[in-house]
């Protein structure tokens, strides 16, 4: 078990301070974390609202507080927030005109003993189907932190997807980061897969570029990283080419190869066990990773 | 400027612009009398107060047959006449579902049902929040309160006390399974204060809004013709 606060329990700290500091902030909660932020909503009964296992309302009610002119910050499980609640998210959010900030916890299968009705691979995929959203998929917890801060000023939309995975530092840096230089190639990862990455390409001529905010894409940074050899290896923790529309648009006009990496988008995974056996059967532990990088990079 | 009579009885022309009806069918349009009377009597809204932060909002929910709403947004000095006999044409910024971004005065783009109801809930408590006075009217229909988000918004806008919510449910007996007991039922069961009244009698809606609730939400059953 970590003895730090992980990326869960860093969002919530940081909910509490910034509630306690901004009167425009209000909380919206569908009991997933509610316990947790009982004291901030004894402190704040107006700014902070349970409203029970209603996912509907907890996304409408986030965007009547928009419209009201606070600043929400929506939040419950991926699945139910996204999957759920996406009419909502639409209608309610996006074709209204207004923001949110809206910060899941359970990312792809971080409850894998919980099946799949708590797994929502398909949520950034959702979200990306809307125009103009931030989407941030935070590696650290510090990072976490970091983005939610960012997040709140303003009235952007903003898709924070917090994990239980996570990489042992945080890289705080904005746009695609790079981590390592190489030649043969560029390896982007989102989130909490960077160091499965940096193992898996242990001896590899590559460049790989880490990434915390996956929307708006990098496609200049992108670029910049591309050298003589365009092949590129995309590895991110939910559906298998989520992105990959953005690497066809940002090397429009460069020969390129792309290899797609993430969940599985022909089958469900109904095995319970870990997070470890799920890493597995997606192909996304570094040795499946390593492999995988080997086959595409072969030259 | 017209006075608030002639004004209402300029409605039916407005909306038989847009629907091409003679004035009598255009009268009958279910929503028109509760729309009036909450523009003309109930809410403070106007195209000056629009942008206050504090200001009383209607949230249309029932977005379909907006022509009534049209009609009263055109009366009140949001839109111009001109424009009515060219709704929902692409020139035209007035669709058969209103669009916030587009046609001033409307505060919630609607059309799909079952979300203006959730959305005022959070819209009031945005206000209680800022300390603001202004209340919240939301407009939804009796077949529309089948979408079960409608029952999310009506258990908790009571457990919290939204004085400042109010939901008047235009009913003319369009829901395809019915209220067994009632609307306004639903609505007491869980904590509001309620009012059944006719959807024509002006004097009956502006006594039923202006109703003292403290503490709870208000809902009001404006009853009308049924569908035909």
């Amino acid at each position: 078990m970590p003895t730090t606060p992980n990326m869960r329990e860093t969002f919530l700290a940081t909910t509490e301070e910034i509630v306690d500091a901004d009167p425009d902030v209000a909380v919206v909660l569908a009991d997933i974390s509610a316990a947790q932020l009982a004291g901030v909503a004894r402190r704040h009964p107006d700014r902070v609202v349970n409203v029970g296992i209603r996912e509907q309302l907890l996304v409408s009610t986030g965007a009547g507080f928009a419209l009201a002119g606070l600043r929400p910050i929506v939040h419950t499980f991926s699945s139910f927030l996204v999957e759920r609640a996406f009419e909502q998210i639409k209608l309610d959010l996006v074709h209204q005109y207004v923001g949110a900030v809206l910060v899941s916890y359970g990312s792809s299968y971080d409850m894998p003993a919980e099946g799949r009705t708590h797994q929502s691979p398909g949520d950034v995929a959702l979200i990306d189907s809307l125009p103009c959203w931030y989407v941030h998929v935070p590696g650290h917890p510090d990072e976490a932190r970091r983005l939610l801060l960012d997040s709140v000023p303003g009235d952007g939309r903003v898709y924070l997807r917090l994990s239980a995975d996570q990489n042992a530092e945080p890289h705080l840096g904005v746009g695609f980061q790079r981590v390592r230089t190489g030649r043969n190639g560029v390896v982007l990862a989102v989130g909490a897969m960077l160091d499965r990455v940096l193992a898996a390409s242990e001896g590899l001529d590559v460049t790989v570029l880490y990434a915390s905010t996956i929307r708006p894409f990098d496609a200049a940074g992108l670029r910049a990283a591309v050298g003589e050899v365009a092949d590129i290896v995309l590895v991110e923790p939910y559906l298998k080419g989520t992105s990959a529309h953005h690497v066809s648009e940002a090397l429009r006009d460069v020969p390129h190869r792309l290899l797609s990496l993430g969940t599985l988008r022909d089958t469900e995974v109904r095995t319970y066990g870990t997070r470890a056996d799920h890493d597995l059967a997606h192909g996304l532990d570094a040795g499946s990773i390593a492999l995988s990088l080997k086959d595409f990079l072969r030259s | 400027m017209t006075t608030t009579a002639t004004a209402y009885a300029d409605l039916p022309r407005l909306i038989s612009l847009m629907t091409g009806d003679d004035k009598h069918q255009a009268a009958a349009e279910s929503t028109v009398d509760v729309l009036w009377v909450l523009y003309d009597r109930v809410l403070d809204i106007s195209p000056e107060n629009f942008h206050d932060p504090g200001r009383d909002r209607f949230l249309l929910s029932k977005g379909h047959g907006p022509m009534a709403y049209y009609a009263v947004l055109t009366v009140k000095g949001f839109l111009d006449e001109a424009e009515l006999a060219d709704w929902s044409s692409a020139r035209s910024r007035l669709g058969h579902h209103p669009d916030r971004k587009r046609a001033p005065g409307v505060e919630i783009s609607s059309g799909s049902l079952g979300h203006g109801l959730p959305i005022a809930l959070g819209a009031a408590l945005g206000l209680r929040a800022g300390g603001h006075s202004g209340r919240v009217v939301t407009l939804v229909g009796d077949a529309e309160l089948d979408e079960g988000s409608n029952a999310e918004a009506i258990v908790v806008a009571a457990r919290l006390g939204l004085e400042n919510l109010t939901t008047v449910v235009v009913d003319n007996q369009s829901s395809t399974h019915g209220w067994p007991g009632g609307i306004a039922r639903r609505f007491e069961v869980e904590g509001w204060a309620t009012r059944t009244v006719s959807g024509r009698d002006h004097e009956a809606l502006y006594d039923a809004f202006t109703t003292e609730h403290p503490g709870r939400p208000l809902a009001v059953v404006a009853v009308v013709e049924p569908k035909g």
